[in-house]
């Protein structure tokens, strides 16, 4: 006789404003089961898990939810953690300024009349701590503890909770070969005791070697779940399904005129601002032709955003090693006026967070990464200002009355277009573009793709980092794939293919030569 | 997707918008519109309860030597706020300075004018040290300047032995001088009205040329009649202030010390709007992060920002020991709150970004008129204080609530679609890729905006 399923979603659907997120999803995990969900970014993983744990209500999507043979309709995360659900996201949510016991009981303290039993609380961690595996003193604040460590902790957490289904979403992005690994058996153990978990990565490796079951999703829809005991589960099948899309003619018609080498990078190696034994970026080299657009392809964490704004005047991380070389001369870039000055523009994939200033108007934003342009001692010039913001408007096509509008007033693509129009004032050499079309709809897309275009016509350089393999097939001439900090493929694009850079964005198999 | 927020609604009912053109365009004017109403409002209750006296010229002027370093302070504030940033040393720096300028004249004999240098000497080098410590070193600007208003009250304090020093009577002139007469037949003071002219006829010209560029950019423009009323408006209210200062007591006319503040608003309000430094400002305080990656050195503004304030706080200390003819141990006493209610009751926010030369101006006004007024009208310390608190709580509380109405919170949810279609508003980009927490917290390095 089959067992009873621990978890079954049956045909959720979810809808956002104008999306459908989810559509008819459904997925079954069996008791002291590990199951993968496997997916592009944006394919809706992590949307499922928080219709699951409650973070979006019973409401506000649509299917059933069954957990231990019974319907649940959680209002919230509480609901489902007190029904033995426990949810441990890629930002660890501990208080860095409290100890392991204090965080390990937060919410949920071993009190008596409200007065909280420290010893008592201490010995069960001690317990707890043991069984996730961590070596530590209890008493010991949080931020003494690695990321690693700080994973532990968070699933000890769980524990206290009776979790009877753990949900992991990227456990390893930020972990070490070793703590990985530390990870993998702790959650194997866990499954010897009983204890069923989701998780959510984009390391197949890992995947493949810890997994039972896997159910890929895709733009939404599940594609399948694979049993990996029956065999002929690997990589490559995994891959395909995740990206098996055709390419629709969704970019516009480009014939590249791709120039000399004029931008290139050498051995840049770059550590993490708070944990100098990570590096984030490890001896990448790169080269950019006029004309030409790079693309940059690399999973969530793999390093791509660190590698763009370490270039753009050491604006992340610790600089460690590496040279810059433009137009045949070494530049040096120690901060982003100079990088401004050099020719580089950086488009930050979070507009809200890193490109604009939403208190603005349109023509103070669109002028303002190069005030001296139109400035005279230290004066802007508001008629100069007016007439450059306006020409964008019409070159661009913003959609407003009026570039005396706040940016905060238009929608994503409009935003996108005015911080293109900033960064395209500076008249830059080379346009490193992070995920500029994150959040925007498809018309706008095809608008931005032609943009992008016209700034390679114009003999500038272009990077494009993108996390939809699509769009870099579509409109990148080379692509460079990047795996954990490092490039591991350089592909010109007519001989990529997705399954090829999925590959190469998840194992650092070869070497790439740059 | 609608991309813009045209905003049908209030094209139909252009005139109320018009109205507020009046007052300039920009994101703050509907606050600064609704702060300016304020004045007006309470300086005719006060008009109406005092029986004329409060805008008689012997209060305005009383008004313009009293509030004067205030509205100074309320200057160098404004942009301290809109930086993120506060200071709570002004009154203390102030006070410091004014007892080295005191001691300077009073016993190491310095001439006035070298005294004045001197005292603005005083205040670039405290601004100089509190903008290392919060600039270079660090430290928020609330614990710089908290300790600042320690150190410089006790530095007061020592170097007077806290008792006050009195400043020799040419030095007055700053604080307690006026426009002098000339030797003309007239029963006014001819410089007051002059002035007065001076900034009608700027206003005037100042208007034509808005319009004419206006139109040769092909900018949205105000209609005519807009224009015609604000020129008329405000070139009377300046005329007619003129001729209230122009016609007091003999012996008095304009204070030396508006003259000063009216110098200093237009050069700050030029600063703030023109200049690339005033651009910066805004720039770093709207978003620090975007900012610093468009080039601009945060830290430098900081620090320009910290050390300009301590600057006017040492022209205000020297006003007001110019106007008390001598230096004290509690001069300054609580002017840092003042200034910040100013600055907040002007329509700063608190989160930075927002605010104007101009706003805080007239939200120190709106705290100077409501002083005098319930001080005419002979209501004690106690009440003032109390009405005062009350009307800056309810002056920020207004902004924040009404702020909170244009965004989806959680209360505004069952109201907010309807809302939002009215408005016409953009709805929040639909995203094409799902918003999964993935997607938008995105791969951001995670430490990245704990800067």
């Amino acid at each position: 006789m089959m067992p009873q399923p621990i978890l079954e979603m049956r045909s959720i659907t979810k809808e956002f404003p104008g999306v459908k997120a989810l559509s008819d999803v459904s997925l079954t995990v069996m008791p002291a089961e590990i199951h993968a969900i496997c997916g592009e970014n944006g394919a809706g993983k992590s949307t499922l898990m928080k219709v699951l744990s409650g973070v979006y209500p019973h409401g506000t999507y649509t299917g059933q939810i069954i957990f231990r043979g019974e319907e649940v309709q959680f209002r919230d995360i509480r609901q489902s953690e007190n029904a033995g659900i426990a949810i441990i996201h890629q930002e660890l949510a501990l208080i860095p300024e409290l100890s392991i016991t204090e965080n390990i009981f937060l919410g949920n303290e071993i009190n008596h009349g409200g007065r909280i039993d420290w010893r008592a609380a201490k010995v069960r961690a001690i317990d707890l701590l043991a069984r996730v595996g961590l070596d530590e003193d209890p008493d010991t604040q949080i931020k003494h503890l690695g990321v690693g460590k700080q994973q532990l902790v968070e699933i000890a957490k769980a524990l206290v909770k009776e979790v009877k289904l753990l949900i992991l979403d990227e456990p390893t992005a930020a972990l070490n070969e070793d703590d990985s690994q530390h990870l993998l058996d702790l959650i194997r153990g866990l499954k010897g005791k009983g204890i069923a978990s989701i998780m959510i990565s984009h390391k197949l490796n890992e995947i493949e070697a810890v997994a039972d079951e896997i159910t890929i999703i895709r733009d939404g829809h599940t594609i399948e779940t694979l049993d990996v005991h029956a065999g002929g589960v690997d990589e490559d099948r995994i891959i395909r399904g995740m990206v098996g899309r055709s390419l629709e003619s969704r970019f516009p018609d480009r014939t590249p005129h791709i120039g000399d080498v004029f931008f290139e990078v050498k051995d840049w190696t770059i550590q993490h601002p708070q944990v100098p034994e990570r590096l984030v970026v490890k001896g990448s080299s790169l080269n950019v032709r006029r004309g030409e657009i790079v693309g940059l392809a690399g999973l969530m964490g793999a390093g791509r955003t660190e590698l763009a704004m370490s270039l753009f005047g050491r604006s992340y991380g610790n600089y460690l090693s590496g040279t810059i070389v433009k137009d045949g001369q070494e530049i040096v870039l120690k901060d982003v006026e100079s990088a401004i000055e050099h020719g580089l523009a950086y488009v930050s994939e979070d507009r809200k967070q890193l490109g604009l200033n939403l208190l603005d108007t349109i023509k103070r934003s669109i002028v303002s990464a190069k005030l001296s342009k139109i400035a005279k001692r230290g004066v802007v010039d508001d008629s100069r200002e007016f007439g450059i913001a306006d020409d964008y408007r019409k070159q661009l096509r913003i959609k407003t009355p009026s570039v005396d509008a706040g940016v905060s007033k238009l929608s994503g693509g409009n935003q996108q277009k005015v911080v293109l129009a900033k960064w395209m004032f500076t008249d830059p050499d080379l346009l490193i573009l992070d995920e500029p079309t994150r959040g925007i709809d498809v018309g706008a897309k095809y608008e931005i793709y032609t943009i992008i275009q016209s700034l390679a016509a114009q003999g500038k350089g272009v990077i494009l980092i993108s996390s939809e393999l699509p769009e870099l097939l579509g409109i990148a001439d080379r692509i460079y794939t990047v795996f954990e900090g490092q490039i591991t493929d350089n592909i010109p694009a007519s001989e990529a293919n997705p399954e090829a850079l999925m590959r190469s964005m998840t194992s650092a198999k070869k070497k790439a030569n740059a | 997707m609608s991309t813009t927020a045209k905003d049908p609604a209030a094209q139909k009912k252009g005139g109320l918008s018009d109205i507020r053109k009046i007052f300039g365009g920009g994101q703050s004017s509907l606050r600064q519109f609704g702060i300016l109403g304020s004045l007006i409002v309470i300086i005719v209750i006060f008009q109406i309860w005092t029986n004329g006296l409060t805008l008689s010229p012997t209060n305005l002027i009383n008004v313009v030597n009293q509030y004067s370093y205030i509205l100074i302070l309320a200057i160098g504030m404004v942009m301290v706020i809109i930086m993120g940033h506060i200071d709570l040393s002004v009154g203390s720096v102030a006070a410091f300075t004014g007892i080295i300028v005191a001691k300077s004249m009073a016993e190491w004999n310095f001439p006035w004018p070298l005294a004045i240098l001197l005292g603005i000497a005083v205040g670039v080098a405290i601004g100089a040290w509190q903008g290392f410590w919060v600039a270079v070193i660090g430290v928020p600007a609330f614990i710089v300047t908290l300790a600042g208003m320690l150190i410089f009250r006790g530095g007061n304090q020592f170097i007077g032995q806290s008792t006050t020093t009195p400043v020799p009577q040419e030095f007055g002139i700053i604080g307690a001088g006026y426009l002098p007469e000339l030797a003309l037949p007239f029963n006014f003071n001819v410089l007051t009205m002059l002035l007065g002219v001076v900034g009608a006829g700027w206003i005037v010209w100042n208007e034509i040329h808005l319009r004419r560029q206006q139109k040769k950019m092909g900018s949205d423009s105000a209609p005519l009649w807009v224009s015609v009323v604000k020129v008329v408006v405000l070139a009377g209210v300046i005329l007619w202030a003129a001729w209230l200062f122009a016609t007091g007591r003999p012996g008095t006319s304009f204070p030396i010390s508006g003259i000063i503040l009216v110098v200093l608003v237009i050069l700050y309000s030029f600063i703030t709007r023109n200049t690339i430094f005033g651009r910066h400002i805004y720039a770093v305080g709207g978003n620090r992060l975007a900012a610093t990656l468009s080039g601009v050195k945060d830290r430098r503004v900081d620090f320009f920002v910290m050390m300009n304030m301590s600057v006017l706080a040492s022209v205000a200390g020297m006003i007001y020991v110019a106007r008390a003819t001598a230096s004290g141990p509690q001069d300054g006493n609580g002017w840092e709150l003042d200034a910040i209610a100013a600055v907040f009751i002007g329509g700063a926010a608190v989160s930075g970004g927002i605010g104007t030369v101009i706003g805080s101006i007239v939200g120190g006004l709106v705290m100077a008129f409501l002083n005098n007024g319930l001080q005419l009208i002979g209501a004690g310390a106690d009440v003032v204080q109390i009405i005062k608190g009350l009307v800056l709580l309810l002056a920020v509380g207004v902004d924040v609530w009404s702020k909170r109405q244009g965004r989806p919170s959680i209360i505004g949810l069952w109201s907010g679609r309807r809302k939002a279609r009215l408005e016409t508003q953009a709805p929040e980009e639909a995203p094409t890729v799902a918003p999964t927490g993935q997607a938008n917290v995105s791969s951001l390095p995670e430490d990245l905006t704990r800067r």
